[in-house]
């Protein structure tokens, strides 16, 4: 029962990260609006703007999350008439999980081998399939990666990789507009000299920015950690007594030359059961690589 | 005199708040053994009733097979009457293995296999044994928590106190499983 405990202190570790997630995301805000109402000329103000903002911002990205990232990644709501094969499979793996009802259903129409769950508890949860991987995997290798999912779900790793996703990547997107908006800015300032109290300030900020884009981008990457990674391969394993299914299925994923890079954005790429860019190798590509070793993962599942 | 008094109170105090969390545990878990054994049976009532609309359209184009879909039809009322669950688990592999045999036995049928509303219903069933498998392996697994959790001390002196049982597995009995017999 060990993989059952180990669940039980993912679960609350999953839900403990998401409070910090949701706690940093508000300081951040609030240190933001501070340092612009300051400029202003009343912090206070700002502040207070900042924290309204990101209380409203928070509150969207919790309940309503999960719409943002199907929306991002082109993913549609399918019926079980059009998909019973794939609607049987998730109802069944649901049963094996023990989940009150069945998560929604969803499909990215793409030939590349790639699929996710988000959510925010296994009660408001869905899980997304390409339509490549329906026909290309078998009855087995697809319960293996919706188990995957499951688990994911199961483990609430779901609500915290949502949170990282919808809040972090807007503070990565914000700063990195900023960044941009203030270096070009602060070139005009000094050639015109008529802001030069404020000029010094608005630098130090665009340092402060320029460190933190890739501190959260880190951070990102941290909510796929390995452990998370193995422990959903393992308790899938457990849903489907059959590690084979999901080890198969990993390498065809793996052999597949088709990346899922049109609608995979930046901030949702750690949420795939494998990596969206494999094929890319530009600056953000390496730094949001966020996926273990899919060789690793094959090699651990065939010795179970 | 007093000190001693508190004490006492203090440790019946834990005492009793240790029993509590015992048996709300219990309780939790007792649930969702009786929640998981009732999906089980969502999903044989789902393969029960599905089974009459099988049999009417393979009717139609494998007529020489009544002897087997006489066998499917006899083991889907055995379901019926089966009464304690290692019976009704042996029933059911019963039913799943003629209903296997029937989809095998299809396969020589062209032109039952091109049926629009056989492929649905075979999808439909192989999606609900799947299901019905599954649902299976989380009771058992359910069971195997909560009978533990019983046994275990020293939740077993407050489990045997507060009357829980141990449950039983849905488990066919090993050795009363016959090989089917069908006649091509």
């Amino acid at each position: 029962m060990s993989l059952q405990r180990s669940m039980f202190e993912e679960i609350r570790r999953n839900k403990f990260l998401s409070y910090i997630i949701m706690l940093g995301f508000l300081i951040l805000i609030g240190i933001l609006g501070g340092v612009f109402g300051w400029l202003l000329g009343s912090p206070l103000f700002g502040l207070i703007l900042a924290a309204f903002i990101g209380i409203v911002y928070s509150l969207v990205a919790y309940y309503s999350g999960d719409r943002m990232i199907l929306r991002m990644s082109g993913a549609v709501p399918v019926t079980k008439e059009e998909y019973p094969y794939l609607y049987h499979i998730v109802e069944a793996l649901a049963i094996s999980a023990g989940l009150k009802k069945p998560p929604k259903v969803y499909v990215i129409r793409d030939s590349a081998l790639n699929a996710f769950a988000t959510g925010r508890d296994p009660e408001h949860s869905s899980i997304t399939v390409t339509t490549g991987l329906l026909e290309k995997l078998n009855r087995q290798e697809l319960e293996g990666v919706i188990a995957h999912e499951m688990s994911h779900i199961k483990n609430y790793d779901i609500r915290m990789m949502m949170l990282a996703a919808v809040l972090v990547g807007v503070v990565v997107l914000l700063s990195d507009f900023m960044l941009r908006s203030f270096l070009w800015g602060g070139m005009r300032g000094s050639r015109r000299r008529d802001s030069r109290d404020t000029g010094p300030w608005l630098i130090l900020l665009a340092i402060i920015l320029a460190i933190l884009a890739p501190l959260f981008a880190q951070m990102i990457r941290l909510a796929v950690s390995r452990r998370r990674e193995y422990l959903a391969d393992a308790s899938a394993a457990a849903l489907t007594r059959y590690p084979p299914g999901l080890a198969s299925a990993l390498e065809k994923i793996k052999n597949d030359p088709d990346p899922l890079v049109d609608n995979a954005n930046r901030a949702i790429a750690h949420l795939f059961i494998s990596n969206p860019f494999r094929r890319t190798r530009s600056y953000f590509a390496t730094l949001f690589s966020t996926h273990p070793p899919i060789e690793e993962r094959i090699r651990r599942l065939r010795a179970m | 005199m007093a000190a001693w008094l508190w004490i006492l109170v203090v440790v019946l105090a834990l005492v009793v708040l240790f029993v509590i969390r015992v048996f709300n545990s219990l309780i939790r878990l007792r649930n969702e053994v009786d929640n998981s054994l009732a999906q089980i049976d969502v999903q044989l009532k789902r393969r029960y009733d599905l089974i009459p609309n099988l049999v009417e359209t393979v009717k139609g184009y494998a007529k020489h097979e009544k002897e087997l879909l006489e066998s499917v039809t006899k083991a889907r009322a055995a379901m019926m009457s089966a009464g304690s669950l290692a019976e009704k688990a042996s029933a059911s592999d019963q039913l799943s293995k003629t209903l296997k045999t029937l989809f095998a036995v299809a396969e020589n049928y062209p032109q039952l296999k091109a049926n629009q509303n056989f492929l649905q219903l075979q999808e439909e069933l192989t999606g609900t044994e799947n299901k019905i498998s599954y649902a299976r392996q989380h009771y058992n697994d359910m069971v195997m928590l909560f009978n533990n959790r019983i046994q275990m001390f020293p939740n077993n002196l407050i489990a045997g106190m507060l009357g829980f049982k141990r449950r039983e597995l849905f488990k066919a009995p090993e050795g009363e499983k016959e090989p089917v017999k069908v006649k091509f």
